[in-house]
């Protein structure tokens, strides 16, 4: 009975300590977390969801360290928005009592995470019409909204609730008319390049200029380099594969890049398509992806020199072709048979990577963003960065709000019409606006 | 007389000499703790925006704007345009917008009875009739105390007068100002100060 006894205690105690290390080594290892998943997670976020210390920096503390963590990866891109709720607008306790209603304090009132079933497109959990607790009587002010639903407030072309940077009434006036199609395309050029390389002065090297080392170079990998970039700001192959008397690296990583290349890094760390380098959680491949991917692209990682061949001096395999090579959405399939494709030199990269000017080393520079994603969603971010180089302001709204011209890849004219600036338009009549040197 | 009986004597005396010392020390003490009032603090607040509010409007947007040098362009889109600058009721509220990253020992708004946006309109009850007060009386400040949410403010409320030319053309050319014969020198609005108690 006694031997019996202390088995019973000795299998209970291995069961605890083996239950135990079956919870606790993931914690401390922090790798394989996927158990303590209490949800889907949202399109957003899914790539580093191991991560979990990527949001959860702190076991306690609730919404304020959840909020730190919101704002230490979205703060800026939502400052260069001018965020029309920023938080400052509810810490004013004159606003106390729209707060006890909606907390809009914080990111994760609106936008609570590992709640699939509740979670909206913009990753929205709450429900659609949260506008109107704080816009309730804005018939008041605005006629035409009497009657309309408050759940259609941020449909495309009307209102963003962070992003109103296309849709604010002046602009929507400032902007109105125009051809549908501009006869000249305004899309920035790229001058990084010229400007600092013009700037410090470099001279291109040839390939009688490298260095004699003990590796065998390839002879087409020679001649490409020799006409690219590179060969004409100064950077010879050791720059890249032999940084700081480090063994020769034939795949140089994207901490290589990122030492020239500094914004595009950045900016690729930030989309779907870094984060989670960023996070230390190894390259994203296509088979982690939540849309539509080609099958036999599914185990590429994605990297700096998966979209670009840093030898060739030919970028636009990076514009459309890598691009292609993985995403297989009918948007994506549709659009070598676009008129965009057909009948102008956009790219995929001309809409998804906007070129961005930055004032630096007081030149204006034009710079690829390499965030694909700080433009998609919701797509009316587009109309400044992109569509309005090409088109007018109303037909941009008009075709992003057709979800039709958005699957065909816009072969077509759009079909839906979205009042914003005719509304804008009429109101303006309706005012007795005089000049004034101020507005 | 005998010390024991000369002490009995002193006793009371003694007593009422420490009684006395202890209250007034007691009630220096609570002076001490009360600290400024906030009334004075809400005041100097205030003296330190308006000064701020006036030197922006006059040595920048009227000097260097369209009015003046026009070299820069004031405008209530500024963020639109290269070499745009914010209106001085924008500048003011960027400032207190910065401010709630700073402190939460107070904060402050800028409202008007005839705002251009109607979401600066007075809110509450105490900024409806500090608004009203200082309308009707101008040059006078309105002092209340209100609770919101769990907690309760002091709440001063400043006339904010038209300083100069930039804000009664602003103001009186603005399509959505439901007030078009501002004046130099009237209230436009006012400045509410609040102070968490």
């Amino acid at each position: 009975m006694l031997v019996k006894k202390k088995v019973f205690w000795i299998i209970w105690l291995l069961f605890t300590l083996m239950l135990s290390a079956y919870f606790l080594i993931p914690l401390i290892k922090q790798e394989n977390q996927g158990m303590f998943l209490i949800g889907e997670t949202t399109h957003g976020h899914h790539q580093i969801e191991m991560a979990c210390d990527a949001c959860h920096t702190k076991p306690f503390g609730g919404k304020e360290v959840l909020q730190d963590a919101c704002v230490s990866c979205h703060a800026e891109e939502l400052k260069a928005v001018s965020d029309s709720h920023p938080k400052s607008k509810f810490t004013d306790p004159r606003n106390a009592d729209r707060v006890a209603l909606l907390d809009a304090r914080y990111c994760v009132t609106c936008h609570r995470e590992h709640r699939e079933e509740i979670t909206h497109e913009m990753g929205l959990s709450l429900p659609e019409d949260y506008c109107f607790i704080c816009h309730k009587d804005i018939a008041e002010d605005r006629p035409s909204h009497a009657g309309m639903a408050f759940d259609s407030c941020a449909s495309a072309g009307c209102h963003n609730y962070h992003d109103n940077q296309a849709l604010y009434e002046d602009f929507l006036i400032k902007h109105a008319g125009g051809e549908a199609i501009k006869a000249h395309s305004q899309r920035p050029t790229l001058n990084a390049f010229e400007l600092l390389n013009a700037k410090k002065g470099y001279k291109a090297l040839s390939i009688e200029d490298l260095l004699a080392t003990e590796k065998t170079y390839d002879g087409d990998i020679l001649q490409a380099w020799q006409a690219s970039n590179h060969a004409r700001s100064e950077v010879g192959c050791s720059d890249c594969h032999q940084q700081e008397q480090e063994p020769w690296n034939d795949h140089p990583a994207v901490a290589t890049c990122e030492s020239c290349h500094e914004f595009q890094a950045e900016t690729f760390f930030l989309g779907k398509h870094g984060m989670r380098l960023n996070a230390d959680l190894g390259n994203m491949t296509p088979a982690m992806a939540k849309v539509e991917m080609k099958a036999d692209a599914a185990h590429k990682e994605l990297s700096c020199t998966s979209c670009h061949d840093s030898h060739q001096p030919d970028l636009s395999k990076a514009a459309t072709e890598s691009c292609m090579g993985c995403h297989d959405s009918e948007h994506v399939r549709n659009f070598p048979s676009s008129p965009h494709a057909l009948s102008t030199d956009v790219s995929c990269a001309t809409c998804h990577m906007p070129r961005e000017q930055k004032v630096e080393q007081g030149l204006k520079i034009f710079r690829v963003n390499h965030n694909q994603n700080m433009n998609l969603k919701p797509n009316e971010k587009m109309i400044r960065s992109v569509c309005m180089d090409c088109h007018s302001l109303e037909f941009s709204i008009d075709a992003l709000a057709d979800e039709k011209l958005l699957e065909n890849n816009f072969s077509g004219k759009p079909e839906v019409h979205i009042r914003s600036v005719d509304m804008a338009i009429e109101r303006d009549k309706s005012k007795s606006n005089k000049d004034s040197l101020y507005h | 007389m005998s010390l024991p009986s000369l002490l009995r004597k002193l006793k009371l005396p003694v007593a009422a000499m420490l009684m006395a010392i202890l209250f007034s020390a007691c009630n220096a003490k609570t002076e001490e703790s009360a600290g400024i009032k906030p009334e004075m603090y809400t005041d100097s607040l205030f003296a330190v925006m308006k000064a701020d509010r006036t030197n922006y409007t006059k040595l920048i947007v009227k000097r260097l704007g369209p009015a003046g040098a026009n070299v820069i362009k004031p405008d209530e889109h500024w963020e639109d345009l290269e070499n745009g600058a914010p209106l001085p009721a924008q500048m003011f509220r960027a400032g207190a917008e910065g401010v709630t990253g700073l402190t939460d020992k107070f904060t402050y708004s800028l409202q008007s009875l005839w705002p251009v946006n109607k979401q600066n309109a007075p809110r509450t009850d105490l900024e409806k009739q500090g608004l009203q007060y200082i309308a009707d009386n101008p040059g006078s400040n309105f002092y209340g105390e209100e609770k919101l949410g769990d907690v309760t403010y002091f709440t001063a409320v400043y006339p904010d007068v038209a300083v100069a030319e930039p804000c009664v053309n602003c103001h009186n050319n603005h399509k959505d100002s439901p007030k078009t014969d501002f004046k130099l020198g009237d209230v436009m609005g006012g400045v509410v100060i609040r102070v968490p108690l």
